[in-house]
C-alpha cells in the first residue's frame, strides 16, 4: 500500500515537470498577447493589466488577415496534392512487386534529408525568371515537394497494416469490386491518409525557410514570415503585444489538431519513422 | 486503362488462370503508374535546383551586376573555404548542433520512458508533452526571444540578471540551445517510445528476478535493444539540428556569434544576392549533411537506415 502510494507520488511530480516545462511557455505568450502595450515590457509573467486589443489591431490590418489566408489556402493545397500523389505512390510500394522499390524509397530519403536552404537560391532565381516569385504556386511546389517524403513513408507503413484479403472475401460474398473496394478499403485506409493530412499540413503550415525566402508581397506571404517582419507603429518600438497575438491565433489550429489527434500523429510519425 | 487502375486483387483473379509471367508484368506497369507522379516531382523539384546550384557555383554570378557573370572554375569554393567566416560558422553550428541534440538525447530518453511507463494519466502526459511540438517554430522563437529579452522578458528578471542575456555570446547561446531542446524534444521521445514499445516486458521480468537494478536493467536491455530507434532518431534529430535556421533568424539573425551555415546561405544569396558564392555554400552545406549521413548510416550500423529495412 506505502509502495503504491509512493509510486504515484513520483509518476505524479513527473507529470507535473512535464506539463510545466510544456506550458509555461505557451502561457507566456498568450499572456504577453493580453498586456495593454503600456505594460507589454514590464517584465512580469501574469499581466497587471489585461486587455483583447492586441486581437482587435492585428485583425484590423491586412498585413495579418491577408497572411493568415495564405497560409490557410498554401497549406490545404499543397498537403492535398502531396497527400494524393503519395498515397498512390505508397499503395504501389506496400501492395505491389516491382523493380525500383528500394530505389524510390532511397530519393525519398535524400529529399527528405536535403537542406532545403540549398535550394533557395536556385529556386529565387528560377521563380523570378518564369514569374512564380511572389506567388501560391511558388511556394505549394517545394511544400508538396518536401512533404512526399515523409507522407510515402507513413502512408506505406499505414498501408502494409491493412487486410487487404478482405476485399476479395467481400468479392465472394456477392460484393461488386467497386463495393468491396468502397465499403471495405476505403474505410480501413482512411485513418492512415487523415493522419498523414494531419502531420503534413503542419509541416507546410511550419515552414519559415521558403516563406521568407519566395514571397515578399501579402500576394504570398504566410503567417510565419509576416510576424517576424510585422511592422512597429514607428521603427523604434517592437510590437510585443502585436506579434504574440499573431502567434497565438497561428498556434490554436496546429495545436486543436495535435490534441484532438494525439493518438493518431503518435502511431503515424513513428510507424514512419521506425518501420520505414 | 482498366487494367492500370484496378486494384490488383481484381486483376489477380481475372488473370488466375493465364500464365505467370503476364500477372507479373501487368503489377510492374500498374506500379510504374502509381509511383511516377511522385517520382517525376521529388526529381523534378529538388534535382534541377541541385544541378543549377552547382553549375551557379562554378560562375561569378551576382544579381547586383548581372552582366558580369561568367566561368570562373572553383574559385568560388576557394573564396568560402579560406574565409574566416565559413569556419567560424561551421564551428557554431556544430557547437549547436551536439550541445541541443546531447540534451534532447537525454531528456527526450526520461520523457520517453515516463509515456511508456506511467501507470495513469497516460493519454493526458502524451498529449501535454506534445504542445512544443504542434508550436510553430517561428512562434516558439518568437516566444522564447521575448522571454528571454531585457526588454520584455520574465527570465532576466526571475534569474536576477541586470544585464541583457541576449546581448552577449553566452546568453544568446544558452537561449537558442533551450529554444531548439524545448521545440524538438517530443519528437526525439516520440521516436525513441517507438524503440521502447519493441523492448520485451518478459526479458525486464527475468533481469528483475535474477537481481538486477533498474539503471542494470536500463543500460543493459533497454539500451541495447533500442540501438535502432536511437540511431534513427540521433539521425533524424542531427541533420535537423544541423540546417538550424529559423531560432537563429528570429533571435537576431545570426549577430552575437551564432550565425549559422543555413543563416550564412541565406544571407549570401538573399542579402548580398550573390548566387555564385551562396551557390558553392549551399553545395558545401549539402555535402556536409550528406556526410553526417553517411557517418550515421555506414558507422555506427546499416540497419539503422529507415527504408533500407521496407520490402
Amino acid at each position: 500500500m506505502n509502495r503504491h502510494k509512493k509510486q504515484v507520488g513520483g509518476w505524479s511530480l513527473a507529470i507535473i515537470v512535464i506539463c510545466v516545462a510544456s506550458l509555461v511557455p505557451v502561457l507566456w505568450i498568450v499572456f504577453l498577447s493580453l498586456k495593454t502595450p503600456a505594460t507589454a515590457t514590464d517584465g512580469s509573467f501574469i499581466p497587471h493589466q489585461w486587455t483583447l486589443s492586441n486581437y482587435n489591431d492585428i485583425f484590423s490590418t491586412g498585413i495579418f488577415t491577408d497572411a493568415l489566408r495564405n497560409s490557410i489556402g498554401i497549406g490545404l493545397i499543397s498537403t492535398l496534392l502531396a497527400v494524393v500523389i503519395a498515397s498512390s505512390a505508397a499503395y504501389a510500394i506496400a501492395r505491389l512487386d516491382f523493380p525500383g522499390k528500394q530505389l524510390i524509397l532511397l530519393v525519398a530519403l535524400g529529399v527528405a534529408m536535403f537542406p532545403q536552404i540549398s535550394l533557395v537560391g536556385p529556386l529565387y532565381n528560377l521563380w523570378r525568371q518564369i514569374g512564380l516569385y511572389d506567388t501560391w504556386p511558388g511556394l505549394i511546389i517545394p511544400y508538396m515537394t518536401f512533404a512526399l517524403p515523409l507522407s510515402i513513408y507513413v502512408l506505406s507503413a499505414f498501408f502494409r497494416e491493412i487486410p487487404w484479403e478482405l476485399e476479395e472475401a467481400a468479392q465472394v460474398d456477392g460484393a461488386t469490386p467497386f463495393q468491396a473496394f468502397r465499403k471495405v478499403i476505403v474505410p480501413l485506409a482512411t485513418p492512415g491518409i487523415v493522419t498523414t493530412f494531419i502531420i503534413v499540413f503542419i509541416i507546410c503550415w511550419n515552414d519559415f525557410v521558403f516563406a521568407i525566402s519566395l514571397t515578399s508581397t501579402s500576394a504570398a506571404q504566410t503567417v510565419p514570415a509576416a510576424i517576424s517582419s510585422f511592422p512597429g507603429v514607428s521603427q523604434f518600438s517592437v510590437p510585443y503585444g502585436d506579434i504574440a497575438a499573431a502567434a497565438v491565433i497561428v498556434t490554436i489550429p496546429v495545436m486543436l489538431l495535435v490534441l484532438i489527434f494525439q493518438r493518431r500523429i503518435v502511431s503515424g510519425l513513428t510507424a514512419g519513422a521506425v518501420k520505414g | 486503362m482498366s487494367t492500370v487502375t484496378a486494384p490488383p486483387s481484381r486483376a489477380r483473379a481475372i488473370t488466375r488462370k493465364q500464365h505467370l509471367s503476364d500477372r507479373a508484368r501487368a503489377e510492374r506497369r500498374l506500379a510504374r503508374w502509381l509511383v511516377a507522379p511522385a517520382v517525376i516531382v521529388m526529381l523534378a523539384v529538388t534535382a534541377y535546383p541541385i544541378i543549377d546550384a552547382i553549375v551557379l557555383s562554378l560562375q561569378r554570378a551576382d544579381l547586383r551586376f548581372p552582366n558580369a557573370t561568367k566561368f570562373i572554375g572553383l574559385s568560388n569554393y576557394g573564396h568560402v573555404l579560406t574565409a574566416p567566416v565559413w569556419w567560424q560558422d561551421v564551428f557554431h553550428t556544430v557547437i549547436i548542433t551536439v550541445i541541443s541534440v546531447s540534451i534532447q538525447f537525454v531528456l527526450g530518453m526520461a520523457l520517453a520512458l515516463v509515456m511508456h511507463r506511467v501507470i495513469f494519466a497516460r493519454g493526458f502526459v502524451r498529449g501535454i508533452a506534445l504542445v512544443p511540438y504542434g508550436i510553430v517554430a517561428v512562434v516558439a522563437a518568437e516566444s522564447w526571444q521575448l522571454a528571454w529579452s531585457l526588454q520584455s522578458g520574465w527570465i532576466p528578471k526571475l534569474l536576477g540578471l541586470s544585464g541583457d542575456p541576449l546581448s552577449h555570446t553566452f546568453g544568446t547561446y544558452v537561449a537558442i540551445i533551450v529554444t531548439e531542446v524545448w521545440k524538438n524534444t517530443p519528437f526525439m521521445a516520440l521516436l525513441l517510445l517507438a524503440g521502447l514499445a519493441l523492448v520485451p516486458d518478459e526479458l525486464q521480468e527475468a533481469a528483475k528476478v535474477d537481481g538486477a537494478t533498474a539503471w542494470e536493467r536500463f543500460t543493459k536491455i533497454t539500451l541495447p535493444l533500442m540501438k535502432p530507434a536511437i540511431l534513427v532518431a540521433l539521425l533524424f534529430r542531427t541533420l535537423d539540428a544541423f540546417r538550424i535556421f529559423d531560432t537563429i533568424y528570429i533571435f537576431n539573425q545570426g549577430a552575437q556569434g551564432t550565425e549559422s551555415i543555413s543563416m550564412l546561405n541565406y544571407n549570401t544569396l538573399l542579402d548580398r544576392l550573390n548566387l555564385g558564392l551562396g551557390s558553392a555554400v549551399s553545395v558545401l552545406l549539402f555535402l556536409l549533411v550528406a556526410l553526417i549521413a553517411f557517418v550515421f548510416i555506414k558507422v555506427f550500423g546499416a540497419g539503422a537506415a529507415p527504408g533500407t529495412e521496407a520490402t
